[in-house]
């Protein structure tokens, strides 16, 4: 056993508005600067569609992630072997029409237009070239399911779902939409660490947060193309990969991640997880059917006394513990399990899970007429409408047991809620629903508090991360106090 | 695993302080952004370098209770965008002045060598005028020193004044909440001057009429953290998810705290996604569901079950136990006027009789005149004003007869009509006979009429729907269908989990509305049938219940002492406060353009119903229902010479001759004629806002009147032969404004077409106060950083204009003039009772009598040499005492404890004043002030409400007597105001705010007629409109619009009903322009088509479309999707003209316009009713308001696009 601790991550999409504010508070902090204007190191798309980049989750064009070979994990794209190969051309690469050409307005024409026959304007201007140029993608071309005939009816997940759903989908009476904000998953199989020809990424022991190291990389892009889930970008001006550093600046200080500060819609989570790292390889090259039940084998309970004391062993301070411990992420993961990762079929082993929406229950069309043939007050699971094989795809490798348990029990909480507060339903029936989805009255009441009235503490349990020992190593802190901020600043520079 | 690196090399990770050091900053300061949201986010504003790099939300908010989720963190997409607008390639940096204007005005000052000979050299001479007014909007843009500009804008001020009158100055700036000194400093300015403030919250449209007429309040709603205490909402025409982003949240908690949620679209948007149901609704027919399921209400809950919480409820709160005539009209029974306590024998002397009402005791049979109503209210003797089963006037106790379905005289067979499908029906109604001194008539109850209206039959006779499947029966579910697309069924078991609810929960049902109902033209009557809904449930001020309304940030918490110092009331009494959507449509011409109502407006025929929208403004105006200013067709300062030179000395000698010379029609009210050069508003002052383009209704006309520039509109004036009391001139002048100026940090498009442009201080530069009805907390705004550049705070700014206008006044005008003020019939005063009927006495139906049958006339003195002195110290007038909304108190002790602070004083002409010179001095001197931020402030309001309704209410400030708070406070941490009467919500012991639960739990009338939440209208404009009653009418079709008479399609085209509702990117046009909002959308506003339309039309996604009507023309690119319903095309509101607009096709390719380049404001004559209780005109309040959803378009490809 060689047990480690994770930082790791739950977004409730049933609470998700699709309001980007995440993604505007990590671009203000991180990249809001020549070379990264198009980096979106975190993004939110809108489910169905297509993404950002364009198709991401299509491995056949992008060949990111590990595929099972018998008993072995390779990676699908760039290894580093068939990387060397491809070093000057890495044929499965995004382009910048899979990102988009970041672009500006010629604002001072409005202030400097000399006196004209008509009203002058801002047109848009390339970011790239300074010249005027016409405007046909961006980063959130298909929200909130614009341009459906393009974007939404080409989601790769529809592959799961069957002809007569998919016309559903996109029948106005019967459809749906929901959000998926996405930052790096921070995986315990990183498949960008394992394509780096130039080893510049590692994964940090302390909180396992995944980093490109800005000194080392040489710009070979081969993580481009083996992240799965396209979250490492080529800065175009430094010459160096980046990607999302869980803001581990502000972790070191106690500050939860830019993007979960500002997260408006409360629906990010953020906790210590404890993991076995010699399962890690098992996990990854399970059955698709096992790939999240196995997953959920390798997290620790850090109640446990045996694991506690192994954990100790292994170096994991005090505090660190008391922090796994309090997580919310554990209580959502393995505690409850009502979150669940992001296409673990991609088999690096994520870190960010997300519980499912709960949609608006089905009705259609007959006779010009909207109908709608629930009998319950919340409508059931069965008629959801987004199509489970759907969210299956997204969330489980197609296990969709997995996803009706999950929503079954957030149903049931709610029932268990509404009888508490307004008790106008049948107290037999919800004893009976409570009992299928194996949680008890005070689970129930856990689950609520942690979904409704969680403050900015019980969402984010942040371990400290005891700079002053990592400091000590090179220098004596004391001196590190003194020092602070005098020197010159470097920044990355481009070349071999 | 090789990835896993420990701590064994640290200096190969010593690279990682590359990102530690982006993440340090020097400097946080806490700030909001001031943008009509309504967010009212608590902000945290990093600096580093002396430059502001980046902001995030506060997290500090003090939790309002254990079991209510925490406010933190609020804020949005578009909020932490902010920062970006401080350095960007759209500040503007310095004043800037229109190049050719200011050549005229620099050669004219070099040839004379005065500056205002200079002036009116330009503003005489026609060539001239029409020379820089063309070219506005065009570019040409010069950087002037402060100097120049404020010179040429106080010589403009001065000019006016003396030549016109101070009344056409106007000035236009939104929603003060937002940044309230900063509304404060232009508001202050203009008032001293003796200008006019245009209103805004009307002219939006976010005004929800319905709540005057409901309850005669502006809006009180719950904040967002009171969503959580309801066990079903419904949203509907409000798309919580996309525009209430930082409180959602609160739906989605209750969600899995139990609560059943429903979203009404027709759209597929982002709360659809978010709510247990979406129905798609067919758009604008809410108010056929909601009638529809009031009709289960009454039919299934009150008649059949007789929930006792319901018939409790309605007895107590509402007008249903009041008494309404029933009139014989052509031999058929109608609904009449509610029966007049002095028309009964026993109270036939009392007090202001003609405004008490009657019930009938339950126990006795006898007539009761309860207290609460408006007569009751302004009564010399006290007490009376409350809720109790009481009679007022007689003494003692009784319980009310609800109804006379057990206890009639007889059925009389009343006739109602259902507009929707155009049909009158007879159905039985019980009344009593009874006595009055004018002989024996029919009476009922509002609740047997209501019973009747809604075609609930209870066993009488006459045409009822005997089931829930009639369709072609008022209001049963299955009518509703045929407007709504909706199923019965859903309709049924919507209304049956609705009642269940409320009756579990005693009234934790909640409707959030908002502006995708209210923009249409009959708002007012779709939300009074959602709030029928309410009422009959009981679900109105309760906790976790109410009608929300979520359109605008209207709420400026601190009210009373704000209001106070904004209007410049501590110098001088009266204020000219003016509707902006009678302004508009009178001076932007639009009237011309206006057939009549009729055509689009479901009324019954009758004299007034008769009347074209302007006839119907003049007698508005005349009768002092609503203000208008200019007001005569003569300066109000040569109207004072003339009187003297005829003879007059006093004041109301002036007022006689004025009478005489209004009589004979020597002199005009301004409306009559707006097209004559004498009536034009001249100067225009914009701030806060963008007055020319997302507040632009009718855009292209601001263009062509206002302005007298291009523009795009080909529509055909059709009001000739329609109106009588307007003067029609063949030719509508062009460019009435002689200047205007813009105040701020963007160049957005009212910049863009201003004369002037002076660079205002962002958010983030500035202290100022912000406020909302979203959350109980007043936020700071403070200065991160100095004003950037040149630029100055607005407060900052309209000081200095102050200075240079009195200076310029010492020149060129200092003596102390004598200026009228007309002041139209007022809430909360006792004009409320004052025009029992409707009556014109320029018709000669009635006496003059001002401040009875016509508006008031009062007198203020102007010394133009002081306004910057006055403006720069809080007067002694403060010393009378505060109040608002009806409410009043006494501060002179407070007054003198601010000339304590040796600090800040201002010492005039050997007296010393508070000052209010630098913008935190006018921010402490409002919180001292206000009964909000002042607990013993508000002790002493609730004192007085004590004698005023003779209930104990003390006790609700008892545990905040000791707050006082001030700017550091707010700086400091958010900070929760506290309850006052001059807010309708009780937040104690760490209450959620919901509007009205000081009402229903402390039985304080309702600022109505009757003192009740009224389900029956009895003005008799209500009453000759077919409003009287909870009615559905139907939307305006586009051929009887009108909007599309001379427009051609050159291409594919189709006929869509445009929809505007708030969108993702931006608010209003603010932050639309930031490079992050163009970045995650799709760089501009496109137009959101179905797949099928666009089909049609030959649309692919992101082809360039026009948006088109005679109105105007957007140009757009398109977004195809399958969530949006075939027959719409949704704009989001609201565009720029200043960043990829291109030149569409079908005007010749000219610049395109913007969202409102396709609107003509329409307004609803019966809107304008005055002087007659929650009918009575005030400020942002009550009048028409500008609608816009009901316009339609045609789209169509372009084929060449024109981008710069």
């Amino acid at each position: 056993m060689d047990i480690r601790s994770q930082i790791s991550m739950v977004f409730h999409l049933d609470k998700c508005i699709g309001c980007h504010t995440c993604s505007i508070a990590c671009k203000n902090t991180w990249t809001d600067r020549k070379g990264a204007e198009y980096m979106w190191w975190n993004n939110v798309e809108t489910k169905p569609g297509t993404g950002y980049p364009t198709k991401w989750e299509d491995q056949k064009i992008y060949k990111g992630g590990w595929e099972k070979k018998g008993d072995f994990l390779n990676l699908k794209g760039a290894g580093k072997i068939k990387g060397i190969k491809n070093l000057f051309h890495n044929p499965n690469m995004p382009e910048m029409d899979d990102y988009y050409e970041p672009w500006t307005y010629e604002y001072s024409n409005l202030f400097d237009a000399p006196e004209g026959d008509d009203q002058p304007t801002a047109r848009p201007i390339s970011l790239l070239t300074g010249k005027p140029m016409d405007v046909k993608g961006g980063p959130n071309w298909d929200d909130d399911l614009s341009g459906t005939p393009d974007y939404a009816r080409q989601d790769v997940n529809l592959n799961s779902v069957s002809q007569a759903e998919q016309e559903a989908m996109f029948q106005l009476e019967q459809m749906t939409m929901h959000y998926l904000p996405r930052i790096c998953n921070h995986c315990l199989n990183p498949s960008c660490v394992a394509s780096c020809p130039s080893g510049a990424i590692y994964k940090r022991g302390e909180d396992g947060i995944v980093l490109v190291n800005q000194n080392k990389c040489r710009g070979w892009r081969m993580c481009v193309t083996a992240c799965p889930y396209k979250k490492t970008y080529y800065n175009w001006n430094t010459g160096k990969s980046e990607k999302c550093i869980l803001c581990f600046p502000r972790l070191e200080t106690g500050q939860t991640p830019a993007c979960m500060h500002t997260c408006v819609g409360r629906i990010r989570y953020l906790g210590v997880m404890l993991y076995d790292a010699d399962l890690i390889n098992t996990v990854a090259i399970s059955d698709d059917a096992d790939l999240v039940s196995n997953q959920m084998e390798i997290y620790l309970d850090p109640n446990d006394p045996k694991i506690i004391e192994a954990a100790k062993k292994n170096g994991i301070s005090d505090d660190t513990l008391e922090a796994a411990q309090k997580s919310p992420v554990y209580k959502f993961v393995k505690e409850w399990g009502l979150a669940l990762p992001l296409h673990p079929e991609f088999r690096t082993v994520p870190n960010l899970f997300y519980v499912p929406p709960l949609l608006p229950t089905m009705g259609k069309v007959e006779d010009g007429n909207y109908h709608n043939s629930a009998k319950e007050l919340f409508g059931g699971i069965e008629k959801t409408r987004l199509p489970i094989s759907y969210m299956a795809s997204l969330f489980t490798a197609g296990n969709e047991d997995t996803i009706k348990t999950v929503l079954k029990k957030l149903m049931a909480v709610r029932w268990y809620r509404r009888d508490e507060t307004v008790g106008d339903q049948s107290k037999s029936e919800l004893e009976v629903m409570l009992k299928e989805v194996g949680v008890d009255h005070e689970v129930a009441d856990d689950i609520y508090r942690l979904t409704s009235l969680p403050t900015v503490k019980e969402r984010y349990v942040i371990p400290p991360a005891h700079r002053e020992e990592a400091l000590e190593m090179i220098e004596d802190s004391g001196d590190v106090k003194g020092n602070t901020g005098f020197g010159f600043h470097h920044k990355p520079e481009r070349g071999l | 695993m090789s990835w896993i690196k420990d701590l064994i090399s640290p200096k190969t990770r010593k690279w990682e302080d590359f990102y530690r050091n982006r993440w340090q900053f020097d400097k946080v300061v806490r700030s909001t952004h001031g943008a009509n949201c309504t967010g009212g986010c608590s902000w945290m504003i990093h600096i580093k370098n002396g430059v502001v790099v980046w902001e995030t939300q506060a997290l500090d908010y003090p939790i309002i209770d254990k079991n209510l989720p925490p406010y933190e963190p609020r804020g949005c997409q578009r909020g932490i965008s902010a920062s970006w607008y401080l350095y960007s390639p759209i500040r503007v940096k310095y004043p800037l002045v229109r190049g050719a204007l200011l050549d005229l005005f620099r050669k004219e000052k070099d040839r004379h060598g005065d500056a205002m000979v200079a002036w009116e050299n330009i503003q005489t001479d026609p060539e001239k005028r029409e020379r820089y007014m063309k070219a506005r909007g065009k570019g040409g843009f010069r950087r002037v020193t402060w100097d120049e500009a404020l010179e040429l804008i106080s010589i403009a001020n001065i000019s006016t004044v003396k030549k016109y009158g101070p009344d056409r100055l106007v000035g236009f700036s939104p929603i003060p909440a937002m940044s309230m000194i900063s509304y404060a400093g232009g508001s202050r300015f203009l008032q001293l001057m003796g200008g006019v403030n245009l209103s805004f919250y009307d002219w939006y449209c976010d005004l929800p009429p319905s709540f005057p007429e409901t309850w005669g309040e502006q809006t009180d709603v719950a904040e967002s953290a009171d969503w959580y205490n309801a066990k079903f909402i419904a949203a509907v025409g409000s798309n919580v998810a996309q525009t209430r982003t930082p409180d959602v949240h609160y739906f989605a908690e209750a969600r899995h705290n139990g609560t059943k949620t429903v979203v009404f679209s027709p759209d597929l948007n982002a709360s659809g996604k978010y709510a247990d149901e979406w129905i798609p609704i067919h758009a604008g027919q809410d108010g056929a569901f909601w009638m529809a399921v009031t009709h289960i209400i009454l039919k299934e809950y009150h008649h059949e079950q007789k929930v006792p919480y319901f018939l409790d409820y309605v007895t107590r709160y509402t007008d249903s136990p009041f008494l309404v005539q029933i009139e014989k009209e052509d031999g058929i029974y109608k609904a009449g006027k509610l029966l007049r306590a002095n028309k009964i024998s026993k109270y036939k002397n009392v007090e202001n009789g003609d405004w008490k009402f009657l019930n009938i005791d339950k126990n006795t049979g006898e007539f009761v005149c309860p207290g609460g109503s408006s007569g009751h209210r302004w009564d010399d003797r006290d007490g009376n004003w409350n809720l109790k089963y009481q009679d007022a006037e007689i003494g003692g106790d009784y319980e009310p007869l609800l109804s006379f379905i057990e206890n009639n005289d007889e059925t009389l067979q009343v006739e109602f009509t259902e507009f929707g499908l155009d049909k009158k029906r007879l159905r039985g109604v019980p009344v009593k006979n009874i006595k009055t001194v004018d002989g024996t008539i029919n009476v009922t109850t509002v609740y047997d009429l209501i019973m009747a209206q809604y075609g609930v039959a209870r066993g009488l006779e006459g045409d009822y729907p005997q089931s829930y499947k009639e369709t072609d029966q008022s209001y049963t579910p299955a009518w509703q269908e045929i407007f709504t697309g909706i199923a019965a069924q859903n309709v049924i078991k919507f209304a049956h989990e609705w009642s269940k609810t409320a009756m579990a929960t005693n009234g934790k049902c909640m409707i959030i509305i908002g502006a995708g109902v209210n923009h249409w033209y009959h708002c007012n009557l779709i939300y009074k049938a959602g709030t029928m809904a309410l009422m009959l449930t009981g679900c109105i001020g309760k906790n976790g219940g109410g009608l929300n309304h979520y359109v605008g940030q209207e709420k400026a918490a601190v009210v009373d002492s704000w209001g106070h110092i904004m209007a410049g009331k501590d110098w001088q009494g009266p204020v000219r406060l003016q509707q902006g959507p009678i302004w508009h449509y009178m001076n932007s011409d639009q009237w011309r353009y206006d057939g009549h109502h009729s055509d689009y407006n479901t009324v019954p025929e009758n004299g007034l119903s008769g009347l074209h929208t302007a006839d119907m403004i003049v007698k508005s105006v005349r009768n002092g229902w609503m203000p208008f200013y200019p007001q005569y067709n003569k300066s109000n300062f040569d109207i004072v010479k003339d009187a003297q030179n005829a003879g007059a000395k006093t004041d109301a000698e002036i007022k006689e001759y004025l009478l005489g010379e209004l009589k004979s029609e020597e002199i005009l009210h301004s409306v009559v004629a707006p097209d004559e050069e004498i009536n034009f508003p001249r100067v225009w002052f914009i701030w806060r806002g963008n007055a020319l383009m997302s507040s632009a209704k009718g855009h292209e006309f601001f263009k062509k009147h206002y302005l007298g520039t291009h523009h795009n509109s080909i529509a055909s004036e059709l009001a000739k032969g329609l109106v009588n009391d307007v003067e029609w001139k063949e030719e509508a002048p062009q460019g009435k404004m002689d200047l205007i100026v813009d105040l701020n940090f963007r160049m957005d498009t009212s910049a863009l077409y201003s004369d002037i442009v002076l660079p205002a201080a962002s958010w983030y530069e500035k202290s100022d106060i912000n406020s909302t009805d979203m959350h109980s907390f007043i936020h700071p705004l403070t200065a991160a950083v100095p004003p950037v550049w040149e630029a100055k705070s607005d407060w900052a700014i309209f000081r200095e204009i102050a200075k240079a206008t009195s200076e310029v006044a010492k020149t060129y005008f200092p003596h102390t003039m004598k200026d009228i003020v007309n002041l139209p019939l007022m809430h909360d005063s006792k004009a409320e009772i004052s025009q029992t009927d409707v009556k014109d006495w320029s018709k000669g139906e009635c006496e003059m009598v001002p401040g009875k049958t016509m508006h008031n006339i009062a007198f203020v003195d102007r010394d133009y040499t002081e306004i910057y002195n006055k403006f720069i110290s809080l007067g002694r007038g403060t010393k009378n005492g505060l109040g608002a909304h009806g409410n009043s108190f006494n501060c002179a002790d407070y007054y003198e404890d601010l000339l304590e602070d040796k600090n800040h004083l201002q010492k005039i002409k050997g007296e010393v004043y508070p000052s209010l010179k630098d913008d935190e001095e006018a921010i402490n001197a409002i919180l001292h002030l206000s009964s909000v931020t002042n607990g013993e402030l508000a002790h002493r309001a609730y004192q007085n409400a004590e004698k005023r309704t003779g209930m104990p209410l003390t006790d609700i400030s008892a545990d905040f007597k000791n707050v006082k708070l001030n700017f550091a406070d707010l700086q400091s941490k958010p900070q929760r105001y506290i309850s006052s009467p001059v807010w309708s919500g009780i937040m104690a012991n760490g209450r959620a705010y919901a509007g009205f639960t000081y009402n229903v739990e402390r039985l304080v009338p309702w600022r109505t007629l009757t003192g009740r939440q009224h389900f029956y209208l009895d003005h008799e404009l209500y009453i000759k409109f077919g409003e009287n009653m909870p009615t559905y009418k139907p939307t305006p079709k586009p051929n009887v619009l009108g909007d599309l008479k001379n427009s051609v399609a050159t291409g594919k085209a189709k006929v869509l009903n445009v929809l505007t509702p708030h969108g993702k990117w931006q608010m209003h046009t603010t932050y639309s322009d930031t490079a992050r909002m163009l970045t995650l959308s799709r760089g501009m506003v496109p137009c959101w088509l179905s797949e099928e339309d666009a089909k049609e039309i030959g649309v692919k996604d992101n082809d360039w479309v026009e948006v088109f009507n005679d109105y105007g023309v957007y140009g757009a690119r398109a977004i195809v999707s399958a969530r949006i319903p075939k027959g719409v095309c949704i704009v989001y509101h609201a565009t720029e003209s200043t960043y990829s607009s291109p030149k569409p096709q079908v005007r010749g390719y000219e610049r395109g316009g913007g969202h409102n380049s396709f609107t003509r404001v329409r307004l609803k004559p019966n809107l304008m009713a005055g002087g007659y209780g929650q009918f009575t005109y005030h400020f942002n309040y009550w009048g028409p308001v500008g609608v816009n959803r009901d316009s339609h378009v045609l789209v169509q490809k372009m084929d060449r696009v024109e981008l710069g």
